[in-house]
């Protein structure tokens, strides 16, 4: 089968780098799934997870919003933080969830509880994909 | 002239220094390593990013954002990067030098500009001059990753989005080799003009459309413009530290050795006396 370069890459350096099959991912318009040979695109991500299937082997990305860019032969995922599954701290994934809900329990200002909406959402998301590896 | 104890101490403490400051010398040195490569880490990530933001931008989709349009300037924001703490040299004063200068020529009131600090010894000096700190993010660490200045980023931008201040400007040392870091000014907001020569322009398809995608793009785009200056600040930062340290070791090197000619020629005018006592002593007693 045809294959396509995927890159993921954060400020803090590259994530994944590989040749896969398929990649499909959550954007905020609904599930993608792109192959080789997809048209140009851009699309911005949610918080989620990234399935890069390259023959039986599935390997999951976490990533925290950011946006996917398809060109004819290579997809960047640009993401302010993505993490392999594989890097994943369960431990510090399951504090960040528990803080976060500590803080939606008690909340005041609507700014902080957005923050801590979104840092469960992240919290969640990399528990989830962390199970998965 | 001193006596030869006197110099024998200064000789040891200066010796003491020196050694504390090689120590810092070889610790920023390899800070400074590690800094660079933070900073080669990033670069995929903002060519990137700008690729992608220039290709839409000036696509001829149509698509604009409030990011993109200059509007008439009520307030300046400035962001400067400077360290937390000094024996760096020229690292901070000369930045906070030039953004001073700047400062005053452009404005004649404080209320025509907020302050973004980013750094101990910025803030503190623009705090001790009365002018308006509008953010400050201290205590940034040596290495630092993009969650540590994030929530900052995401401030500072927020502010230009909500009119409170009209145009970014953005001040840093930009790290040239490490013996030069230059005084760098560079206006972040709104984004005004892109490099395109180098870019090659794909024709997207957006999904949904192009001013959702750059909704999310342009501030992302300004944050990791901010965490840039902020790795190159730090690289810069290090290796000001190291050659500061460099010559504070030279000079106690230098320093030492003076002094060790001065206490020799003091200890051997002492024995000449003792001698010269002597040999009075023998001659009286004949």
């Amino acid at each position: 089968m045809k294959t396509i370069k995927v890159n993921v890459v954060t400020p803090d350096g590259p994530v994944y780098d590989a040749e896969v099959e398929m990649v499909s991912t959550k954007a905020k318009s609904g599930e993608l799934g792109i192959m080789a040979g997809h048209v140009p695109t851009v699309a911005p991500l949610t918080i989620g997870a990234v399935r890069l299937k390259n023959g039986s082997n599935t390997d999951y990305v976490a990533v925290n919003g950011g946006f996917l860019e398809v060109r004819p032969d290579v997809v960047t995922i640009l993401a302010q933080s993505a993490e392999r599954a594989e890097t994943i701290d369960l431990a510090r994934a399951q504090e960040a969830k528990a803080r976060a809900e500590q803080r939606l329990q008690n909340n005041d200002g609507s700014n902080d509880t957005k923050r801590a909406d979104l840092a469960l959402k992240r919290a969640i998301n990399r528990i989830q994909i962390a199970e998965m590896r | 002239m001193a006596s030869l104890r006197d110099i024998k101490s200064r000789i040891t403490s200066t010796k003491k220094t020196s050694q504390i400051t090689k120590a810092m010398q070889m610790v920023s040195a390899s800070k400074m390593n590690r800094a660079e490569a933070n900073a080669k880490a990033y670069v995929p990530y903002m060519e990137k990013i700008q690729e992608v933001v220039s290709s839409i931008a000036n696509g001829s989709t149509g698509a604009t954002h409030p990011m993109l349009v200059s509007r008439p300037v009520k307030k300046t924001g400035y962001l400067v990067i400077t360290s937390d703490r000094g024996l760096a040299g020229a690292y901070n004063s000369s930045i906070l030098r030039h953004v001073h200068k700047t400062i005053l020529e452009r404005h004649k009131s404080n209320d025509e500009f907020v302050i973004i600090a980013i750094g101990r010894v910025g803030r503190d000096f623009f705090v001790s001059r009365n002018m308006h700190v509008e953010l400050e993010v201290i205590g940034v660490p040596d290495q630092p990753s993009f969650a540590d200045i994030s929530s900052l980023a995401k401030s500072t931008v927020n502010l230009y989005l909500n009119e409170l201040c009209d145009e970014l400007y953005m001040y840093y040392n930009h790290y040239v080799s490490p013996i030069q870091q230059d005084v760098t000014e560079t206006q972040v907001l709104p984004l005004a003009d892109f490099n395109t020569s180098n870019a090659k322009l794909t024709s997207y398809e957006f999904e949904p459309n192009a001013e959702e995608i750059l909704e999310v793009l342009l501030p992302q785009y300004a944050e990791s413009l901010i965490y840039g200056a902020l790795l190159d600040g730090k690289a810069s930062e290090h290796s000001a530290r190291m050659t500061a340290m460099k010559n504070a070791t030279d000079n106690a090197k230098e320093l030492i050795d003076s002094l060790s000619l001065q206490y020799n020629r003091a200890r051997q005018a002492a024995i000449t006396q003792e001698i010269t006592e002597i040999v009075g002593g023998a001659a009286a007693l004949e």
